[in-house]
């Protein structure tokens, strides 16, 4: 099978600083990958260049594309990668202020990726986000409010809707759950694992909670100092880390 | 009177103006940017406008200045004046008689032609800028067309108020690329953004030029659902009975009374000299 992300010896480097080093991982069709580490360690360094937010320094990001096969992704014109990333990918924001608009409504929001790639009927568009709202647990009489209206949850169920509802085959998390209370991350992990699961969505999941991936992730990266020190099943990893950082990680020796 | 340069501006920076428009002319619908001067006026009174008249002016045209469609109004009169003066241009009210005409706000009713210049005041080029206010992103989504965001605009638009509700600055798109904003007139005065005439856009404060030239495909935004409308008033102009212009509403006397007459000051008294 061709894997749907296959990322070789990817660096970016800030100055003299290390942002990520030589990571090379291949991530296949409805497969989650976690990637877990200390603050600093890399990981949204590393998510950003897969997405093409950041520029790396070095490696290859091949992404299996519908039409012409896996492809460079850090080689394509702007154009295309622009348009993957409003079509086949998504980018799930820790604080959903910067994945959502905030002055325009819960509708607007789910349907801007629609119209962007050319829905033009506007009950059709409405339909579907009321579909969207619905299926992340959002009251479809809130459809016409804005995002500021909602709680810190809704906002981020808001965000999750928007950037599903173009049936993207590849999702990328940073902190999903992070800065929501305890009962709330509950709530929405067990949602995300339902749509993965339902949609069979490939995702990269960055966390610091270990709880996250032990839920989501099929597999899981251990990132220290911008290196990958661990990676294998997430049960293998989390129930028998074979590398001393990974050991520390999990007996929660480390503050994560 | 000969202190100034024909039409004010000195040769150079007509040039310079000349070349943006040019430029706006190839490529329609594109905000050109351009080094805007200082003019003997405030912003608000259509200094790009006036620069770009300043450009395209020759000492054998015939000059008219309209403010929401009034020849008579303050901001007309004065510019109208400043071009007699510094150019010594032969001025009109009649729009059929004008070679170049500047406009805050409407496009004249009377049918443009081949020969003639509309210059348009313009507030604010950027038609995506109130959901995007990063330039360098404005410009990308120019640059890749990418204009989803301006159909989010009228989706809300519609939720809010059941139908499309921007009835000024009705965004269109220019021969099937550049989004651009028609500068604020009526969208009654979109379907006339089809043209014989060179029509030619200056926004003074955000320096920027932008242009339609004659015979250009403009198409006004909309859904398959809910299709453009330029809607018409269901009423007749009460002054010469025309139902097929853009009308004003006037008070007429301090109880209260109002009417409804043409915007079109040139047009509305054609028609009632006719009738008479
Ligand atoms: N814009 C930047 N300029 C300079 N250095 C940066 C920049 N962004 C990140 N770094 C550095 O790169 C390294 C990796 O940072 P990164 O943000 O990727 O870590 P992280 O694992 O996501 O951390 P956290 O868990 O705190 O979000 C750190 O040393 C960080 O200081
Ligand atoms: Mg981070
Ligand atoms: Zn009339």
């Amino acid at each position: 099978m061709t894997p749907l992300l296959d990322v070789r010896s990817l660096t970016k480097t800030y100055g003299s600083r290390t942002g990520c080093a030589d990571v090379s991982f291949t991530l296949y069709p409805g497969e989650v990958m976690g990637i877990v580490g200390e603050s600093g360690s890399g990981k949204s360094t590393l998510l950003n260049c897969l997405a093409g937010h950041l520029e790396p320094d070095r490696g290859e990001v091949f992404f299996d594309t519908r039409t012409d096969g896996p492809r460079d992704t850090l080689r394509m014109s702007e154009p295309e990668r622009r348009m993957l990333g409003r079509t086949d990918w998504a980018f799930v924001h820790q604080n959903p202020r910067d994945g959502l608009r905030m002055r325009i409504s819960a509708g607007g929001n789910v349907g801007e990726r629609l119209m962007a790639v050319g829905a033009r009927h506007y009950a059709e568009i409405r339909t579907a986000a009321e579909d969207w709202l619905d299926r992340v647990e959002i009251s479809t009489n809130r459809i016409d409010d804005r995002p500021a209206a909602f709680s810190g949850g809704m906002q981020q169920r808001l965000q999750i809707a928007r950037n599903l509802v173009t049936g993207p085959r590849l999702v990328f998390m940073d902190e999903p759950t992070g800065g929501l209370d305890v009962s709330v991350q509950a709530r929405l992990l067990d949602l995300l694992r339902g749509l993965v699961r339902r949609m069979g969505l490939s995702a990269i999941v960055v966390t610091h909670d270990l709880a996250v991936v032990r839920l989501l992730a099929d597999r899981l990266m251990v990132m220290k100092d911008g290196h990958v020190v661990e990676t294998g099943l997430t049960d293998q990893v989390l129930d028998d880390p074979q590398h001393g950082y990974t050991q520390l990680l999990v007996s929660s020796v480390l503050q994560v | 009177m000969t202190d100034y340069n024909f039409a004010y501006l000195d040769e150079q920076t007509k040039r310079m103006i000349r070349r943006a428009l040019l430029k706006g002319v190839a490529i329609p619908g594109y905000q050109v940017p351009f080094a805007s001067r200082e003019m003997p006026m405030p912003y608000g009174w259509g200094t790009g406008g006036v620069q770009v008249s300043a450009a395209c002016l020759t000492p054998d045209d015939r000059f008219k200045v309209i403010d929401q469609g009034a020849d008579d109004t303050t901001n007309a009169v004065s510019i109208r004046k400043f071009f007699e003066k510094t150019a010594g241009v032969a001025v009109t009210e009649k729009t059929s008689e004008a070679t170049v005409i500047q406009t805050r706000h409407r496009i004249p009713e009377t049918l443009l032609g081949e020969e003639q210049i509309l210059v348009y005041q313009v507030p604010i080029p950027e038609p995506l800028r109130f959901l995007e206010p990063r330039e360098t992103e404005t410009r990308k989504m120019h640059a890749l067309e990418e204009y989803g965001l301006m159909h989010v605009k009228l989706y809300e638009d519609i939720a809010r108020h059941g139908e499309i509700a921007t009835a000024y600055a009705y965004p269109v798109k220019v021969e099937e690329r550049y989004v651009m904003d028609p500068s604020p007139i009526p969208k009654f005065d979109n379907p006339k953004l089809e043209s014989a005439a060179l029509q030619l856009f200056g926004a003074g404060r955000e320096q920027r030029i932008y242009a339609v030239p004659p015979y250009t495909r403009v198409v006004s935004l909309d859904f398959d659902d809910h299709p453009f409308d330029p809607s018409k008033a269901d009423h007749p102009c009460a002054l010469c009975g025309a139902e097929d212009s853009y009308l004003d509403e006037v008070i007429v006397d301090d109880t209260g009374g109002r009417m409804f007459v043409c915007s079109d000051t040139d047009f509305c008294a054609g028609r009632r000299e006719d009738a008479a």
